[in-house]
């Protein structure tokens, strides 16, 4: 039928591993474009700072293969967006030579278009001025000197830019895109289509997690999108999409269910309506596109804080438990004492008490609660890995041997299981932009490069 | 009446970073009753929940219900850096725990089993 569309989104995360029959079963079933989302702020702030990936290469050479297959023998065009995770320019290259080689070995030949999400700082500086930059969520102001420390910025693409590639170029065969919000190229791929803006965001946002709105949890899954609604049905035959497994699904990783903030404008659901087509595919309508007066897009930015080194270990004595906070404050000032860097606060030191309140800290309800055996994980970080080291190698031995009251085991009781017992983690980063800032042409803020393959 | 945990009335209860600076938690029952009940208790509002996790009620960002979903769900405000120094939950994953056993009284018979989860 020419007034729908189907879009197949292979997975939530490429590189997580495809399903190879449940893939082709959708690709059989007839699609228009396989779409799938590669980025993530979650592993944390590493992605961006140190231009790691979220899986190695050979990970995502399994994954991108299958694709590669069907974009190629069923000409269906294929969008990867947030390349590598954090979608950095090196890492948008390093997603196009991955299918330049894949392509080569397999006889392959595509048109190909890249879409870039580097930023220029000048901008981010004078936008600030101006007042045009503001905080997302809760993360406070952003100073000047944050945009110039981050190892990387970079701006999430919103429809727009994916839009204008395929109303250009439609010979396009597949874009590599750099950081986008994440349903971004499923609306673009209907915004030039007729559908309604509320249609294909709610379409957009739900399947960029792929089958994950399906019950159990899995992973391809097809839409079909006309005008005033569309359809979601997973490709595997064991899983099922239900009124309240989709309706349930846009509480997922959002601050609220019913408002979702995106590039240009909030999609609201208040008005959703969710209905079984039968036992396992759900039709979808209601939701609205409100505009916002002011176009803002999302930066990301990381900066690399100190370098860490880590000891972990137990304890079991319970006199030593029954006053561990004491205890680690003796450690503490000890250690304050021999390193200024921690005194001035250049170097920090941090407890984990796993078995009380590590996984919650001061969150933890129950942290007043003694145990019999304790884990211990030591953590500092420092301007240098060799300070940091040296550091924690002094609080260990510390931890090992510093007397405490009522002490009966005089021989040390602090049980390291690792030899050696300290371990460098190398580089810590943090998100210092995390932050909207206004732009005039959504379009054309990001740089687009085409090429053969 | 009687008291059950919440772990009994539920289907899901989880948490996960909504971004590097939020935590949301999702409460999802597949009984409509069960749903009703827990929203009728009273038991999961801003000021119990801030208590619970000892932190100011200021921090909750979102407590609400969704009767679509039959779902509850509160976002607060992340207490230290994601991913940083002195993480403790990369992914937020691992914040519920206290929420299941928060005591939800209760009129009928609706534990999901004879057996606790």
């Amino acid at each position: 039928m020419n007034d729908e569309i189907r879009i197949l989104t292979p997975q939530g995360m490429l590189g997580y591993g495809l399903p190879a029959e449940h893939f082709w079963r959708g690709i059989d079933s007839g699609v228009d474009a396989m779409i799938v989302d590669s980025g993530s702020t979650d592993p944390g702030p590493y992605l961006l700072g140190l231009g790691k990936t979220i899986v190695p290469r050979d990970a995502y050479a399994r994954d991108v293969s299958l694709l590669l297959k069907a974009a190629h023998e069923c000409k269906i065009p294929l969008i990867i967006s947030s390349a590598g995770g954090a979608g950095t320019d090196a890492q948008v290259d390093f997603m196009i030579d991955l299918i330049r080689d894949l392509s080569a070995a397999n006889g392959y030949r595509f048109k190909l278009a890249a879409i870039y999400s580097s930023v220029d700082r000048a901008l981010i500086h004078s936008r600030l001025r101006e007042g045009r930059v503001t905080e997302c969520g809760p993360s406070g102001d952003l100073a000047p000197s944050a945009i110039d420390e981050a190892v990387e910025i970079v701006a999430q693409i919103g429809a727009e830019p994916f839009a204008k590639v395929l109303a250009e170029r439609p010979d396009i065969d597949i874009i590599v895109s750099g950081r986008s919000y994440d349903p971004a190229p499923h609306a673009a791929f209907c915004m030039l289509r007729g559908i309604e803006p509320g249609v294909y965001w709610h379409m957009g946002k739900i399947v960029e997690c792929g089958a994950a709105c399906a019950e159990p949890k899995g992973r391809v899954i097809k839409a079909t999108i006309r005008p005033g609604s569309f359809d979601l049905e997973p490709m595997n035959p064991a899983e099922r999409c239900t009124p309240l497994s989709v309706a349930a699904h846009t509480l997922y990783e959002k601050s609220r269910p019913d408002m979702l903030p995106g590039p240009g404008g909030v999609l609201d659901l208040n008005g959703a309506r969710y209905e079984a087509l039968d036992d396992r595919r759900v039709r979808v309508s209601g939701g609205v596109f409100l505009p916002s007066n002011k176009y803002s897009v999302k930066h990301e930015g990381a900066a690399i804080t100190g370098y860490r080194t880590i000891f972990i270990g137990g304890i079991r004595d319970p006199i030593l438990i029954g006053q561990l906070d004491a205890f680690l404050d003796t450690v503490r000032k000890r250690a304050n004492g021999i390193f200024p860097q921690l005194a001035s606060g250049e170097a920090t030191m941090m407890f984990h008490v796993y078995g009380r309140d590590a996984v919650m800290g001061e969150m933890e309800p129950l942290r007043h609660k003694v145990p019999h055996e304790v884990g211990l994980m030591g953590e500092v970080t420092a301007p240098t890995q060799e300070l940091a080291n040296d550091i924690c190698s002094s609080t260990r031995i510390a931890v090992l041997h510093t007397p405490y009251p009522g002490q009966m085991a005089t021989a040390g009781n602090f049980a390291i299981p690792l030899n050696p017992p300290e371990t460098p983690t190398g580089p810590v980063c943090r998100f210092t932009v995390y932050h909207l800032m206004e732009i005039d042409s959504p379009a054309d803020l990001f740089p687009v490069r085409y090429m053969e393959i | 009446m009687s008291e059950v945990p919440l772990r009994e009335l539920a289907q899901v209860i989880r948490s996960k970073n909504a971004g590097p600076f939020e935590l949301t938690f999702d409460v999802i029952f597949d009984r409509k009753a069960a749903y009703d009940e827990v929203k009728a208790s009273g038991a999961l509002t801003p000021e119990k929940l801030a208590r619970l996790y000892n932190i100011a009620v200021e921090d909750i960002l979102v407590s609400m219900f969704v009767d679509a979903a039959m779902a509850f769900k509160m976002t607060v405000k992340r207490r230290w850096n994601q991913g940083s120094s002195g993480e403790r939950d990369t992914f937020g994953a691992a914040q519920h725990a206290p929420l299941m056993d928060i005591m939800i009284a209760t009129q009928s018979n609706l534990r999901t089993s004879d057996q606790a989860r």
